[in-house]
């Protein structure tokens, strides 16, 4: 089992990526970019990133991918598949944007401070305990995590949520879990991913 | 009557269950029947596919195998989040044997199957191309007549499928809004990102592209936002007085489930729309159109 923290050398983490994102349906259409940029200009959020999507693939070519895992991109990605579908070579830039966010986090490989990977982890163990997402519980343990103080910030609204009974204090378990477990744990087996080194640890957000 | 195996999703069980009782509430008023399918489980969402790939595409998969076992054909969904998650499942497991292979080895350990019998599909593409806009018309009681609507899709209805709506531009709520007699305005932004889970990540991006949408509606004359998506209702109702502190001025728009708005012009029960739930009301833009003539 390597050590999912460890850095790994440039030529290794490209080889990772690359086998990933072939194994995306057209997924070697990767190929085909002729860094036209209507990815970047179709991105809601590229004004924010520090390498717009056309960069990233750029970046890629250029053997730079840690500079753009340590920088801000992937996590302003909300996910809103504009690129993916304008794209005039067919890329799947937000599956290549779940490509990297993924390699982040086994990794390590986000800047500080970064706090949607600890909403993603979070979110996973939550959903890996009781099979649905508890919202409140997420956010809970989110703030807690990233900022404290966060929480008297949600507050009143917290309090507004509740009062129109949209506020599920309660986690709701499904019947499956021990499906889900044995569906998880076979999955696990499945992948030559390294685990992460702390999965099920309590404590979040040690990544440096 | 017609019966369709439903998957509400988790944030329809608390946090906008007015999403969930008005879309069951409008299938009965047009003469089918939502039948959730038995313990389902989290979708992944966005979320769970930015951790781990293989396990996200499992736990999906479950609920794919479910709906199968309960019966071969449609699955709808609601919220567009599990709309796309699902559809994105069903279709990688049928276009990649490997990952199929490794998916159903997985939830072989829990003796569950998914042999890609399952449509996923979104309500709004059964109301409007099942039922029909005729049908729809035919039903309702209470035409919206001099109502303004902005009709929101957000992302992930359209894309990247771009299955029964155009992904650029989709059109289905806004002819569905003209069915029940509301006007639909010209809203440029309506399949822009609201910003989605970048409100509680990195909360400036988000509020930016939320007010971007609540402003442009404003502008195109909008009484209220109708929406097809729970994270977007969210968005788009929780942050306005943020948006007054940040930008100047207060939106002061509701938002609405567009099964909401269909209940309203159906007069079917308010109670049963979770009407009032909401944190900017909706009921004074409404009040022509209900039950009790807006008399409250």
């Amino acid at each position: 089992m390597p050590d999912a923290t460890a850095p790994r050398s440039m030529k290794e983490l490209h080889k990772i990526f690359l086998e990933d994102v072939y194994k995306i349906p057209e997924g070697e259409n990767i190929k085909q970019c002729i860094q036209c940029g209507t990815c970047s200009g179709s991105c809601p959020t590229s004004y924010a990133m520090d390498f717009t999507p056309r960069e990233i693939i750029a970046a890629f070519r250029a053997g730079m991918l840690d500079r753009v895992l340590k920088s801000n991109t992937v996590w302003m990605c909300a996910s809103c598949y504009y690129c993916t579908v304008r794209c005039p070579a067919g890329i799947k830039l937000t599956d290549i944007m779940y490509e990297l966010k993924r390699l982040g986090i086994e990794y390590g490989l986000y800047p500080k401070g970064t706090t949607a990977p600890v909403l993603s982890k979070t979110f996973v163990k939550m959903v890996d305990k009781y099979g649905r997402s508890p919202e409140m519980e997420l956010l809970s343990r989110y703030l807690l995590t990233t900022n404290p103080l966060g929480m008297v910030g949600m507050a009143p609204m917290g309090a507004k949520l509740f009062f129109k009974g949209r506020l599920g204090i309660f986690p709701k378990r499904i019947k499956g879990q021990k499906e889900i477990a044995k569906i998880l744990k076979s999955a696990l087996a499945e992948t030559e991913e390294p685990v992460e080194a702390k999965p099920e640890s309590p404590k979040e957000g040690g990544h440096s | 009557m017609k019966q369709y195996l439903y998957y509400p999703g988790c944030s329809l069980e608390k946090t906008n269950f007015s999403f969930d009782h008005s879309s069951r509430e409008v299938a009965r008023g047009l003469g089918f029947e939502l039948k959730e399918i038995e313990d389902w489980n989290c979708c992944g969402s966005t979320s769970y596919m930015a951790v781990r790939e293989l396990r996200s595409f499992a736990i999906s998969a479950r609920n794919l195998a479910i709906a199968e076992r309960m019966g071969k054909g449609d699955l709808v969904t609601v919220c567009t989040a599990c709309y796309t998650v699902l559809a994105k499942t069903h279709t990688y497991l049928k276009e990649n044997a490997e990952l199929r292979e490794k998916v159903n080895h997985a939830l072989a350990a829990a003796d569950m199957k998914y042999s890609g019998g399952v449509k996923v599909r979104h309500l709004l593409d059964v109301i409007v191309n099942d039922v029909g806009l005729e049908a729809v018309k035919g039903k309702v009681t209470k035409p919206l007549a001099g109502l303004k609507v902005a009709c929101y899709y957000g992302c992930q209805l359209s894309r990247p499928h771009g299955t029964f709506d155009d992904p650029e531009f989709p059109v289905t709520m806004d002819h569905l809004a003209k069915a029940l007699g509301a006007t639909p305005v010209d809203f440029p932004l309506k399949a822009k990102c609201c910003g989605g889970m970048m409100m509680t990540t990195v909360a400036d991006v988000g509020l930016k592209l939320t007010k971007d949408l609540l402003y442009c509606a404003k502008e195109a004359g909008a009484d209220l936002v109708i929406t097809c998506c729970p994270l977007c209702q969210v968005n788009l109702e929780s942050y306005q007085g943020k948006i007054k502190k940040t930008f100047g001025t207060d939106p002061a728009l509701p938002a609405i489930y567009f099964t909401q708005l269909m209940g309203v012009a159906l007069g079917l029960p308010e109670k049963n729309l979770g009407l009032g739930s909401e944190l900017v009301d909706p009921r004074p833009a409404l009040a022509k159109y209900l039950g009790n003539g807006g008399g409250r």
